[in-house]
């Protein structure tokens, strides 16, 4: 379905060229939920954009359903069936969140539909439906609503960002769920989690570890997380957070 | 029985969401005279004797009830200064709909410029809206100068609802406010200008008794060539608190300057005035560019949620 040919990407920095991504073939095949994982500054946010169209390959190729959408733009490739949920959703001043799911869907939807799509995310809807998309929203909440929108969007290829980060347990278990069902109700559509949580690399039919810019291991989850487990690659779920942050500390 | 043309019934719902001749108390003014007007058992309307204009009375304790004044300008090169005087009896609780529609077509400029002044009884509340826009594809401007003074008893409560969202080419808007012990005031202007528009806006609220609040927030847009100015004055002469707030998005060549004025004549006076003005935040245009938005779709989104 996706297909990341020797991908590269670089940026200006005072010591010359810097290179996040470096040389990096993937391919995420049909009806598969990829978890990307790796320590923090690996890459794996700027992967994400790549994929998205919010930046470009410095080098390589990268092709969606048999199409390069290298050159495409960010609408363009959301209109080809790819959608993105930001590590660090954005706030809007007037946009209410039942204006958000709208523009996610495509279409005009009932407020029921859009109730549906909270409630997955474990929001009670009736609360939050009108609710604008401002600085009035708890960082937790922000996360499940950027989570709710790409559920409306009904991708292909979905794509999220720490989706975990800042969501308590119960809604951790809600969203492997959500993840289950996306998969169930787009046929052969493919998600990529980017995300440091054992719970949610279990889950995973591939792992793909970034270091320092490049594809570190990729494999069967089976190959790939025992050797994970107990590094900052996997994090069980019962430790806090903070002390998983601080743990987060690569032996490299 | 009223009679308006096509023109008139657009600006109408433009200006004050009337669809039909309104319930209640009204007076539709249009090209100069007024063309129907209907005063309530509560609320009564009479011309004024020496100047263009009205003087509305509204009885102590009238609720729920609600006064229409729209104004309609369809004559190219009409030039128009009106008093209209607020009388609002203690006690009460009413909605007052004012605002101002120009079509010029024609080539010279006309000119509306509303002065209202409101009288607001002690523990009477009062929501004003007032909303202007112009159209028509003449050279000729389309001005609006509309000039606000409220004068609040102990423990009333004025809201008021500005809005400018097109076509009025120039507009200097003044809001002289006094009030006593206990009383609200709440402001909301909401403006988005286009082109070569200009656009200011000035308030001067004394906040003169104990306990008394004012709360003046802007929210605006300016694109192209435009030019606004938000000049926000409170003086806090008793224990009070008040807050002025400008929030705006620059686009294009646009130009917005915000004048902060806190005068604080009293130890107990708290006031904060708070400015922002930039272009649409990045990231709010990719984020709905990833949900299949083009750029400059996910920018009317942004504007129209901003400004709503
Ligand atoms: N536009 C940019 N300009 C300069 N440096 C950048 C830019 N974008 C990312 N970086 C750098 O590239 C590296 C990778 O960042 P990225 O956000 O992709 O990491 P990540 O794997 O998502 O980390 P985390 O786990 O903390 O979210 C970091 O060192 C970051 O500072
Ligand atoms: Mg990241």
């Amino acid at each position: 379905m996706l297909e990341l040919k020797n991908v590269s990407f670089a940026v200006d920095a005072d010591l010359g060229d810097r290179e996040i991504i470096r040389d990096v073939s993937l391919t995420v095949p049909a009806g598969r939920l990829i978890a990307v994982t790796g320590p923090n500054g690996g890459g794996k946010s700027t992967l994400a954009k790549l994929i998205a169209g919010i930046e470009k390959p410095t080098e390589g190729r990268i092709v969606f359903l048999g199409e390069d959408i290298t050159d495409k733009s960010v609408t363009e490739r959301a209109r080809l069936g790819i959608s993105f949920a930001f590590q660090q959703p954005v706030r809007f001043k007037g946009i209410r969140v039942m204006d958000l799911i709208r523009i996610a869907a495509g279409k005009e939807i009932t407020v029921a539909d859009a109730c549906a799509y909270l409630s997955a995310v474990g929001l009670c809807a009736r609360d939050y439906i009108g609710r604008e998309v401002n600085a009035s929203l708890s960082g937790g909440e922000l996360k499940r609503i950027e989570i709710a929108t790409v559920l409306a969007r009904g991708a292909t290829l979905s794509v999220f960002d720490e989706p975990e980060a800042g969501i308590d347990l119960w809604s951790f278990r809600n969203l492997i769920e959500v993840f289950e069902s996306m998969r169930a109700e787009v046929k052969d559509s493919s998600i990529i989690v980017i995300s440091h949580q054992e719970r949610i690399l279990s889950i995973a039919d591939e792992i793909v570890v970034l270091k320092d810019g490049a594809v570190d291991r990729h494999g069967p989850r089976e190959e790939i997380l025992p050797a994970l487990i107990g590094t900052p690659s996997a994090v069980p779920e019962c430790r806090p957070a903070e002390i998983a942050s601080e743990r987060r500390v690569f032996g490299q | 029985m009223i009679k308006l043309d096509e023109i008139q019934k657009r600006i109408l719902r433009e200006v004050a969401d009337l669809h039909e001749v309104p319930e209640g108390a009204f007076n539709i003014r249009s090209d100069g005279h007024s063309v129907g007007r209907q005063s309530t058992a509560n609320i009564e309307i009479l011309p004024k004797t020496d100047v263009s204009g009205l003087e509305i009375r509204i009885r102590p304790g009238t609720k729920n009830e609600s006064v229409h004044i729209p104004v309609v300008m369809t004559k190219s090169g009409l030039k128009e200064v009106v008093y209209n005087d607020f009388f609002i009896g203690e006690g009460a609780d009413v909605l007052i709909v004012a605002g101002c529609g120009i079509d010029n077509c024609g080539t010279a400029d006309s000119e509306h410029d509303g002065i209202h002044r409101f009288y607001v009884g002690r523990g009477a509340k009062v929501k004003y809206v007032e909303k202007h826009y112009g159209s028509g594809d003449g050279k000729g401007k389309r001005i609006l100068n509309p000039g606000t003074e409220v004068y609040q008893e102990e423990d009333s409560v004025v809201e008021m609802e500005m809005v400018q969202i097109k076509g009025v080419d120039d507009t200097e808007r003044t809001t002289l406010a006094t009030l006593k012990a206990g009383a609200k005031l709440l402001v909301r202007e909401r403006l988005m200008t286009h082109g070569e528009q200009r656009a200011i806006s000035k308030y001067d609220v004394r906040l003169n008794g104990d306990g008394a609040s004012a709360d003046v927030v802007s929210r605006s847009v300016a694109r192209d060539d435009s030019f606004q100015k938000f000049d926000a004055k409170i003086a806090g002469n008793a224990p009070c608190s008040g807050h002025t707030e400008c929030d705006s998005i620059i686009m294009d060549r646009g130009r917005i300057l915000a004048v902060p004025g806190l005068e604080a004549n009293d130890l107990d006076a708290a006031l904060v005035h708070e400015a922002a003005i930039g272009k649409i935040a990045g990231d709010q245009i990719v984020k709905l560019m990833t949900l299949g938005l083009t750029e400059s779709e996910a920018e009317e989104q942004i504007i129209n949620g901003f400004l709503k």
